[in-house]
C-alpha cells in the first residue's frame, strides 16, 4: 500500500539520528535571524551595534554608548518588540499547524481550518466598521474583537461538529469549511457597507496580515495565552504521536482520546487566536513548516513541535523583514510574503521527495 | 481475579443482531481460541472485550471491572490489543511504532526511560524483527507489519492479550513462530490470551480451549478435541472438511479441505 519508489535513501538517516543537534542549530539560526531582524529597516543599523544596544539594555554590555540615541529608540521601541512578536506568531502558527494535522490526521489541516482566521477577520472588520477603540490599552479594540471572533468561531465549529459526545474529523472539517465560508462572506458584506475607502483599506491590510503596529504591550497581552497554550501542547506531545494511529489503537494504548483532543483543541485555539489577533491572517506557515520538519526529521512530535516552532519563528521574522525592507518605506502585507516565499519552496520539496510524507 | 469474564453478552449493530447471550471466562495463563465462520461475531466480541463498544445486554469485565470503569492508562498496562491489520503511519520507524506500546508507562513529556527501551528491545527480539528496527513501516511487508503490532502489544507487558487474527499475512513458519511465542508467554508468564483464529488447524494446535461462535451464539466451549469434532464441523461447514485425529499430537484434531458440494447445512442443525 505504501511504497517508496524514490531513489532517496528513505531510511531514517543522519537527520533522524542527529536530530537534537539540528534543534540546537535551529536555535542558533533563530538567534541570527532575530539579530538580522533588528538590523533591517528603513534605518539600517549594523547587526553588531544592534546586539550591543540590546545587550546594553539588558545590563550585559558595560561598554561606551557610541551609537546615535535615535537608534536606541528605534530598536527598543519598534524593532525588538516587532521581532519578538513575529517570533511568537511564527512559533504559534507552526506549532498549531503540527497539532491540527496530528489531531485531525489530515495533512491539509492548518491553524485556520477551524475558524480562527475567518472568525478573527470578521471580528476585526466589525470593530473597524464600528470604529471600536475601546478595549485594553496596547491591544486595540480591533485585536480584542479579532481574538473574541476567533474563539467564538472555533467554539461554533467544534459545537456543530459534535455528534453524540464525539467529534468525527470529517464532520469537523466540513463544519469548518462551511462556517469559514459564511464568515468570509459576512466580512465581504461588511466591507461593502463601508462608505470610507480608507476603512476598507484598513480591513484589507488586516486581512493580509501585518506586524506594523507591533509594540511591547501587544507582546505582553498575548504572551500568557501563547505560553500557556504551548505548555499544554508540549505536555501532550507523546499523545499526539499515539493519535497518529486510529482512535481504537490510541485508546488501547491508554490515551483518553476524546478528553485529550478536547484539551488540545482549547489550548491550540487560545494560542492561535492570540497570535492572529495581533498579526492578522498570515497564511501558509502553519501548513508548510510542520510538513517540512516531518519530511526531513520524521513524525515524532517530541521533536516535530519544537523544531516547527523554531523554524516558524525564523520564517515569520524573515518574511516580516522582507515585508518592511523590499519596498521601503511602504510595507508589503506579511501574509503575501509568506505565501509567495512558502508555496514554491514547499512544492519543490514535495516534488523532490516523491514519497508519502504524512 | 479473572482477566476476562463475559456474561450473557448481547450486541447489535443498528438493530442487526451480532452477538446473542455469549458467556465464557478467560483464565490466567490460558490461550483461549475464538473460532467460527465468517460473520460469526468474533471481531465484534474482541472490540467489546477491549471496551470500544458497549454491550446492549450482559456484561464484559476485565480484571473484575467493565472496561469503561478503568482509567485508560491503568487498563493499557494490563490489557493489550493486537487489532486486525491496523494502520500504522508509514513514516514511523519500526522502533518508534513498538515504543508506542510503552505509552501507558511514560512519564513527564513522554520521554522513554531505560526500562521502556529495554522492553521495546525485548519485544522486537521476541517477535524476530530486531534487525528491522530502523526501517520505515511503509517499507514493510504485510507480515512484518503484523509482527510490529504484536511486538507493540508485548512491549505493553500486559497480563491479558486480546488478539484479532494476528497470523494473517504470515507464512506458515512465522505463523507457528508467533503462536509458539504467544503460548510461551501464557505458560511462562501467566498471561491470559484471547485469540481470534481463522485457521482451524492453528486453533486446534495452539489453543488450550476453544470458543466456537456461529451466528452470534456460543455453540461450543472446551477442549479442541471436543469442539472440533467431525459431527460439529460437518454441521457447520457441510461436506467441505474432513477431520482426523493427529497421531503426533495427542489426538488433537487436524482439519483438511475436501472437494464437496459446498452446500451449507441449514442453521437449525447446528447445536
Amino acid at each position: 500500500m505504501h511504497s517508496s519508489n524514490s531513489s532517496e535513501p528513505s531510511h531514517p538517516n543522519l537527520f533522524r539520528q542527529r536530530r537534537w543537534l539540528f534543534l540546537a542549530l535551529g536555535v542558533g539560526l533563530l538567534l541570527v535571524t532575530a539579530t538580522l531582524g533588528f538590523a533591517w529597516g528603513a534605518v539600517s543599523i549594523p547587526p553588531g551595534v544592534a546586539l550591543r544596544i540590546v545587550g546594553h539594555q539588558l545590563g550585559q554590555g558595560s561598554g561606551p554608548t557610541d551609537w546615535p540615541p535615535a537608534w536606541e529608540t528605534i530598536l527598543l521601541q519598534i524593532r525588538v518588540p516587532r521581532v519578538v512578536l513575529a517570533g511568537l506568531v511564527g512559533i504559534t502558527l507552526a506549532v498549531a499547524g503540527a497539532v491540527y494535522q496530528a489531531l485531525f490526521r489530515n495533512p491539509l489541516a492548518e491553524p485556520y481550518l477551524i475558524g480562527v482566521s475567518s472568525g478573527a477577520s470578521f471580528g476585526a472588520t466589525l470593530a473597524i466598521v464600528l470604529i471600536w477603540r475601546l478595549g485594553r490599552s496596547g491591544w486595540s479594540g480591533v485585536s480584542l474583537a479579532a481574538f473574541v471572533g476567533a474563539l467564538l468561531a472555533t467554539a461554533a465549529i467544534y459545537g456543530l461538529a459534535r455528534v453524540g459526545g464525539r467529534t468525527p474529523v470529517t464532520t469537523l472539517i466540513l463544519a469548518g469549511v462551511a462556517v469559514n465560508t459564511l464568515l468570509s462572506a459576512a466580512t465581504v458584506f461588511l466591507m461593502f457597507s463601508m462608505q470610507d475607502a480608507f476603512q476598507a483599506m484598513h480591513v484589507l491590510g488586516w486581512l493580509m496580515g501585518s506586524l506594523a503596529l507591533a509594540d511591547w504591550e501587544k507582546v505582553q497581552v498575548i504572551l500568557p495565552y501563547i505560553l500557556g497554550g504551548l505548555a499544554v501542547i508540549a505536555w501532550h506531545a507523546h499523545s499526539l504521536n499515539v493519535l497518529q494511529l486510529d482512535e481504537e489503537q490510541a485508546q488501547s494504548l491508554g490515551v483518553a482520546v476524546e478528553r485529550t483532543k478536547g484539551i488540545l483543541i482549547v489550548a491550540v485555539s487560545l494560542a492561535t487566536a492570540a497570535a492572529v489577533s495581533v498579526s492578522g491572517t498570515v497564511g501558509f506557515v502553519g501548513l508548510i513548516i510542520p510538513h517540512i520538519v516531518r519530511l526531513i526529521w520524521g513524525p515524532d512530535h517530541r521533536f516535530l513541535l519544537p523544531m516547527s516552532g523554531i523554524l516558524g519563528a525564523v520564517g515569520i521574522i524573515l518574511a516580516d523583514g522582507a515585508a518592511r525592507t523590499l519596498f521601503a518605506p511602504r510595507e508589503l502585507p506579511l501574509g503575501a510574503v509568506t505565501a509567495v516565499a512558502g508555496a514554491p519552496f514547499f512544492l519543490y520539496l514535495l516534488r523532490r521527495q516523491k514519497r508519502e510524507i504524512f | 481475579m479473572m482477566p476476562l469474564e463475559v456474561e450473557n453478552l448481547t450486541f447489535a449493530y443498528d438493530g442487526r443482531s451480532v452477538l446473542r447471550g455469549v458467556s465464557f471466562q478467560l483464565m490466567p495463563g490460558e490461550v483461549l481460541g475464538l473460532i467460527g465462520p465468517n460473520g460469526a461475531g468474533k471481531s465484534t466480541l474482541i472490540r467489546l472485550a477491549a471496551g470500544f463498544l458497549r454491550p446492549d445486554r450482559g456484561t464484559v469485565r476485565l480484571f473484575g471491572r467493565p472496561p469503561a470503569h478503568w482509567p485508560p492508562r491503568q487498563l493499557a498496562r494490563w490489557v493489550a490489543l493486537v487489532p486486525q491489520g491496523a494502520y500504522i503511519p508509514p513514516t514511523f520507524t519500526v522502533w518508534e511504532s513498538v515504543l508506542l506500546g510503552r505509552t501507558p508507562y511514560l512519564g513527564f513529556l513522554g520521554v522513554p526511560r531505560q526500562p521502556d527501551r529495554a522492553a521495546t528491545r525485548r519485544a522486537l527480539e521476541w517477535v524476530g524483527i530486531a534487525d528491522l528496527s530502523e526501517r520505515l513501516v511503509g517499507e514493510l511487508s504485510g507480515g512484518e507489519r503484523q509482527r510490529v503490532l504484536l511486538a507493540r502489544a508485548l512491549a505493553q507487558e500486559p497480563r491479558c492479550l486480546l488478539l484479532d487474527e494476528p497470523t494473517t499475512h504470515l507464512d506458515i513458519h512465522h505463523q507457528v513462530a508467533v503462536l509458539s511465542l504467544i503460548r510461551r508467554m501464557a505458560v511462562e508468564c501467566g498471561i491470559a490470551v484471547l485469540i481470534v483464529l481463522h485457521d482451524l488447524n492453528l486453533a486446534a494446535t495452539f489453543a488450550d480451549r476453544l470458543v466456537l461462535l456461529v451466528d452470534g451464539m456460543l455453540v461450543a466451549l472446551g477442549d479442541p478435541k471436543e469442539v472440533l469434532c467431525r459431527e460439529r464441523l460437518t454441521a457447520i461447514y457441510g461436506d467441505t472438511v474432513a477431520v482426523f485425529p493427529r497421531p503426533d499430537d495427542g489426538g488433537r484434531p487436524a482439519i483438511l479441505p475436501r472437494i464437496g458440494q459446498g452446500n451449507l447445512p441449514a442453521q437449525g442443525r447446528i447445536t
